[in-house]
């Protein structure tokens, strides 16, 4: 069966050349970074020059880069790591940083979560508004990885500035896509295999002079701030796929932007489906739609069935059985997160692969909607 | 997570769609995750003739829908008002734990619908039956 990966936003398969730079260090420099001998002295060698490499993506000092195993520790890390009593958060952000908010709150802290408009998009006053003397951090989510809603960072990190109060952007879904200011960014957190890169490997940039604890005590690896035998050959990988993000950045958005405006006017075909998320404001490799009549599971599972990978937010799809908080926050009522589907796309993917996915969509929701009770036009 | 009878139905679901001119229609809905189901009967004497459904719901809700018109189809009322969870869940090779509340969604619109056919038709209904009815609607309104 035709097989078409259509959930970029998930995982992406690690490329090629990245595959290739990380073989030698599982066999022949498998040192540990912190070994006085050669093989550990290269290791560690190594492990600069990636830092120096995923650095230069976003056009940090390489100092001001530190490894974690994943967006999600590092999330855990800057939101458990900041001394205060009182944080600002968005209503969209990924579970990671929403549950670590939870736990802060049992612990006594208190958080603020700014509500979105009906596109998801952060008003930057509401944030202004919402900043106390109390306040020790704010952390919003760059693009959105349900909707692709891209906030205005450079805005909010102005206010924080002029506000004193740090500010953290989880750029999970961002890094590597879109060029990157950190002028006004204190904290950032990305992951290696949204990017093309192998699992295991994140990192927190972490502007000079930001106090931050860590959540993992140990042999005082990354300076302290994440002990645990570094895991270079992810890392290798890591950096290898930001090497060539930043080369291909140009060349991958223009051709998304144009597969992506194909896929949505397609899409938009059917009757009773709309697009999420921002108009403009937006990740083009992120298009996210609900249907009306028809479950997301069911459709995710349907198109499966044709070989076809994709996502969706509904509630019958989460260990829950709540529909996704994003979808909620922007508005949408039960029933029609209920029947959202989120569609990645990524650098591999074809137009051909578009034409399959539609037609198969056209045919899933078709079938689905015959056994709906809530479709009237069919009948 | 679904084994293949489950995908089977799910794929080729029986019975599915509308009956004109019903003997009774049950409708129940807003279980756990805002999910809707109908099932339409025609009786003929005492017996299931024809069965129909209508799901908006997950994969597993189209399935045990599948399976329960299934079971039901051509048995007396008193016999198809048995069929349970565990009649379901096995027909269909089990379930996921989260997904057994799907199962009931099936069998409680089956109930509905005798109790629809027994309304409509003036017949003496069952205190099980009332009292099932009385908790299907409770629950629904929740
Ligand atoms: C916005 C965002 N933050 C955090 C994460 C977690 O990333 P990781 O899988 O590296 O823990 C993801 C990916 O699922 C994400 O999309
Ligand atoms: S119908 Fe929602 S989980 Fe099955």
């Amino acid at each position: 069966m035709k097989k078409v990966y259509l959930d970029y936003v998930a995982t992406t398969p690690v490329d090629p050349l990245a595959v290739k730079e990380m073989a030698p260090y599982f066999s022949d420099k498998f040192g540990n970074t912190m070994s006085l001998y050669s093989l550990g002295r290269e290791a560690k060698k190594d492990l600069e020059e990636s830092r120096k490499k995923i650095a230069s993506l976003i056009s940090a000092d390489p100092e001001e880069i530190f490894f974690t195993s994943s967006a999600t520790e590092s999330n855990n890390t800057i939101l458990k790591g900041i001394k205060g009593s009182h944080m600002v958060i968005s209503s969209i952000e990924h579970a990671c940083i929403m549950e670590s908010a939870l736990w802060l709150e049992k612990q006594g802290a208190r958080v603020t979560r700014i509500p979105v408009d009906k596109f998801g998009l952060v008003n930057p006053l509401d944030i202004e508004k919402a900043i106390t003397k109390d306040t020790a951090l704010v952390s919003i989510i760059h693009g959105s990885n349900e909707v692709g809603t891209i906030q205005d960072i450079g805005e909010i990190g102005r206010i924080c500035r002029e506000k004193n109060v740090l500010f953290h952007t989880d750029a999970s879904q961002t890094f590597g896509k879109i060029k990157i200011d950190v002028e006004n960014i204190d904290l950032l957190s990305a992951s290696s295999h949204k990017i093309y890169g192998p699992k295991g490997a994140g990192i927190i940039f972490k502007r000079k002079g930001v106090d931050l604890t860590p959540l993992i005590h140990g042999g005082g690896q990354e300076e302290g701030l994440r002990s645990s035998t570094v895991n270079v050959p992810s890392i290798v990988g890591f950096a290898k796929a930001c090497q060539i993000a930043e080369e291909r950045m140009e060349k991958d958005l223009e051709k998304i932007s144009r597969l992506f405006k194909k896929l949505v006017q397609e899409v938009l075909k059917i009757d009773n489906v709309y697009l999420t998320g921002h108009p403009e404001k937006r990740l083009k490799n992120i298009a996210s739609f609900y249907f009306s009549f028809i479950e997301g599971e069911s459709l995710v599972l349907s198109l499966d069935l044709e070989g076809i990978a994709v996502s969706t937010g509904s509630a019958c799809s989460s260990r829950s059985l709540e529909p996704s908080h994003v979808l909620i926050a922007m508005g949408l009522e039960h029933e029609q997160a209920h029947g959202s589907l989120r569609v990645s796309l990524g650098r591999n993917t074809t137009e051909g692969e578009i034409d399959y996915f539609v037609d198969k969509l056209k045919e899933s929701v078709n079938k689905l909607r015959k056994i709906s009770p809530l479709c009237i036009q069919k009948k | 997570m679904y084994s293949e009878k489950v995908i089977e139905h799910f794929q080729n679901p029986h019975n599915y769609g509308r009956i004109e001119n019903p003997d009774g229609i049950g409708e129940v809905g807003n279980m756990k995750c805002g999910d809707i189901m109908k099932l339409y009967i025609k009786l003929k004497g005492d017996a299931i003739e024809d069965i129909k459904f209508e799901t908006f719901g997950c994969a597993a809700a189209i399935a045990t829908s599948s399976v329960v018109t299934d079971l039901a189809k051509g048995k007396s009322i008193e016999d198809a008002l048995k069929i349970n969870a565990k009649d379901v869940v096995d027909s269909l090779g089990g379930l996921p734990n989260i997904k057994v509340h799907c199962s009931l969604l099936a069998i409680d619109a089956l109930s509905e619908a005798v109790y629809d056919y027994y309304k409509n038709t003036g017949k003496e209904i069952s205190e099980d039956l009332k009292k099932k009815h009385e908790s299907i609607k409770k629950r629904d309104d929740e």
